[in-house]
């Protein structure tokens, strides 16, 4: 008896979990080894740091990251004093000044990445009425975020016969529906790694997923930690409790 | 709770107190030497659970209630201010956001051991009543609660599901009106939303204490479904029940924690984490997985029910829908009626414990029905006419089978007592 009980209890524990994640069909994706992913996993520094390099040299030309402020990247490996060296490579409109007019500085490390274009309309406008998403989150907002993303980088082909495109379309494996918007972003030896790290689009894809997965989830790693020593606490709390409750328990069973 | 006879309490403090308001004697009567049946497994520490799952998701809500704005231009950043900016943020909306499903697994379970056990019958059928209102009440407040952070799911979402309170005849369309605060899901209904989630809780609050009253008035069923008759039938609440159900939530939480620190975006959509666009649908709009197995029912009806041969509709598909989802709870509320079985446990009934477990794995297929797009098939046929079966056979369940069963089913042969089972079954184990 006391073991259908269990076996209930469990199914109806994982149950909810599989249905949540198995809605959606979108194309399948090849699942990728990220350090990141795991109860220990944490991020790749220098990993980050190119992901950052591929995102403003590429990625930045149309993606917005309006959620994160230069301040953040110390969590990526950089100090207070190139923090604010990134920060003041880019301008910010700010103001208005004791005038009344808007005026433009170099940034701040308090400053959020400024934005590609002024507004959602002026984005379509300049990209055939598609419109680039905000990257800050974009590895959370998409199912498999991580592989989706890896995927979409590296999954342009041909298209296959059968599939018109339009004029600005472009054929994707991994894209629902295989038809994007956006022209393939990446080319080997297109950016310039200052160390031996290979040139390739399948690096510079990976570089990438892990500079966003840490934009969407900047308290990955502390969560993590956190959750470990969390769960040995609990554990050896729960022995306790089980322990005491043997005891008061003896005399009535 | 009167003033009613009162044993002094020796500590002079406690005593001026007391005496004055008997509080401590309340405790003390209530849960300190409450007689309990000695005889319940762990299933009994659900309802202790889901009360900490409430004052959890109380307390959590309003500190994040604190760092949220309503507004349809600023709720999606202020939840992303939150997530990075506020200190410990992240962690509170984390234990807030799986903190609603696990308070859900907890119900589902403390509602399913009442069924099994048969907890609702005679004399608790107010109490398993009030139980199906705070069920209700948990509904609207989780699904007010999902809105809030303005996301694609939540947005379409509340669009989907308002919309269905348009089926109703001649008022329908006013509720909606009345719920969207305007002609569209908009900040108006941001707004009452959010006002709502806040107050809510606090009626549920108010429910559960009602319920446990009613609880300690009629005394807890158990895994026998026999009433306790001497004293030897019955433990003290402290500490055997203190210790039991703090044991048992020690390792609720650490599954919850499991979610919480390690994949505390399994139960959610990745869509809202998209803002909400009213311009751009979703692919698939699917609520939370815990309305899954109702909204599976509310699609299960896809056809008018008329008069035969003719083109008279009475019940249109939706309304059917509709009717079909909130009439899954609400033959909860007539349980009671519907299964008027002398046997109260599963354990002694040989055709209700079979059919009652074929029931819960319905309304699991039901939930992974509802989690599949419309057009999904099984099999190669269309997964819609699986979800019409499971829905049928969850009402017949309800209509049929336990009316039948209440006047045919034979019981097995009772123990004399749950002292006499429980020695019985120690000197089987040794």
């Amino acid at each position: 008896m006391k073991k259908h009980i269990l076996i209930l209890l469990s199914v109806l524990l994982i149950i909810p979990a599989s249905t949540a994640i198995a809605a959606g069909d979108a194309p399948k994706l090849e699942q990728q080894r990220w350090n990141f992913e795991g109860p220990f996993g944490t991020f790749d520094r220098a990993a980050q740091q190119r992901g950052l390099k591929v995102y403003r040299e590429v990625c930045a030309a149309c993606h917005s990251l309006k959620r994160i402020a230069f301040r953040n990247l110390e969590d990526i490996g950089y100090d207070e004093s190139q923090v604010k060296a990134i920060a003041a490579e880019y301008t910010v409109t700010d103001g208005p000044d004791e005038e009344g007019d808007m005026f433009e500085r170099p940034a701040r490390p308090s400053d959020r990445f400024p934005s590609p274009f002024a507004n959602d309309n002026q984005a379509k406008a300049a990209n055939n009425n598609a419109m680039p998403p905000d990257l800050s989150l974009i590895t959370k907002a998409r199912p498999h975020g991580h592989d989706y993303l890896y995927g979409l980088m590296t999954g342009y082909k041909e298209a296959p016969e059968g599939t018109d495109l339009l004029e600005g379309q472009y054929y994707n494996k991994v894209m629902p529906g295989h038809i994007i918007a956006m022209a393939p972003p990446l080319s080997d030896d297109q950016i310039t790694y200052e160390d031996e790290t290979p040139q390739t689009v399948e690096q510079y894809s990976k570089d990438v997923v892990e500079f966003l997965a840490w934009a969407a989830e900047p308290e990955l790693e502390e969560r993590k930690r956190m959750g470990v020593k969390v769960l040995i606490f609990l554990l050896v709390f729960a022995g306790i409790m089980y322990g005491i409750k043997k005891k008061i328990w003896a005399d009535v069973h | 709770m009167g003033s009613s006879e009162r044993t002094p309490f020796e500590n002079p403090v406690v005593e001026w107190v007391d005496s004055r308001l008997p509080v401590f004697t309340m405790m003390q009567k209530e849960y300190g030497v409450f007689p309990t049946p000695r005889n319940f497994n762990y299933l009994w520490n659900f309802g202790a659970i889901a009360m900490f799952m409430l004052v959890t998701m109380i307390v959590t809500g309003i500190v994040l209630a604190m760092h949220y704005t309503a507004n349809t231009e600023l709720s999606f950043d202020s939840v992303e201010r939150i997530m990075r900016d506020v200190n410990g943020g992240w962690l509170l909306r984390y234990i807030h956001m799986n903190g609603a499903s696990f308070f859900f697994i907890a119900v589902y379970i403390h509602i399913f051991r009442g069924m099994y056990y048969g907890s609702f019958k005679k004399p608790r059928e107010l109490l398993w009543m009030l139980g199906v209102v705070i069920f209700l009440l948990m509904m609207a407040t989780a699904f007010i609660g999902y809105v809030l952070p303005w996301g694609q799911m939540s947005f379409w979402g509340a669009t989907v599901i308002t919309n269905l309170f348009s089926a109703i005849p001649l008022v329908g369309d006013s509720i909606v009106t009345l719920l969207w605060g305007g002609f569209s899901v908009d900040n108006p209904t941001l707004t009452r939303f959010f006002a709502l989630h806040y107050l809510l809780p606090f009626v549920i609050f108010a429910v559960v204490f009602l319920h446990v009253w009613a609880l300690h008035v009629t005394g807890s069923n158990n895994p026998l479904g026999l009433e306790p008759k001497t004293k030897k039938d019955t433990l003290p609440f402290h500490p055997y029940y203190t210790m039991k159900d703090s044991f048992g939530l020690v390792v609720f939480i650490i599954i919850y924690a499991l979610f919480i620190f390690f994949m505390p975006n399994a139960l959610g959509h990745p869509d809202n984490y998209i803002p909400a666009n009213p311009l751009v649908t979703p692919a698939h709009i699917v609520p939370e997985w815990y309305y899954l197995p109702f909204y599976a029912m509310l699609r299960a009806i896809t056809f008018d029910i008329g008069i035969p041969f003719t083109d008279i509709v009475i019940i249109s598909a939706k309304l059917g829908g509709v009717i079909a989802m909130f009439g899954s709870i609400l033959l909860w509320f007539v349980l009671p009626w519907l299964d008027t079985h002398p046997i109260r446990s599963a354990r002694f009934r040989p055709l209700f414990r079979p059919l009652l477990l074929l029931l819960l794995v319905d309304f699991i297929f039901l939930g992974y029905v509802g989690s599949q797009s419309a057009d999904a098939t099984l099999l190669g046929l269309p997964l819609s006419a699986f979800g019409l079966l499971a829905t049928g056979y969850y009402f017949a369940f309800f209509l049929v089978i336990l009316p039948w069963l209440s006047k045919n089913e034979k019981g097995r042969a009772l123990p004399a007592s749950i002292h006499e089972a429980v020695l019985a079954k120690n000197k089987k184990a040794g």
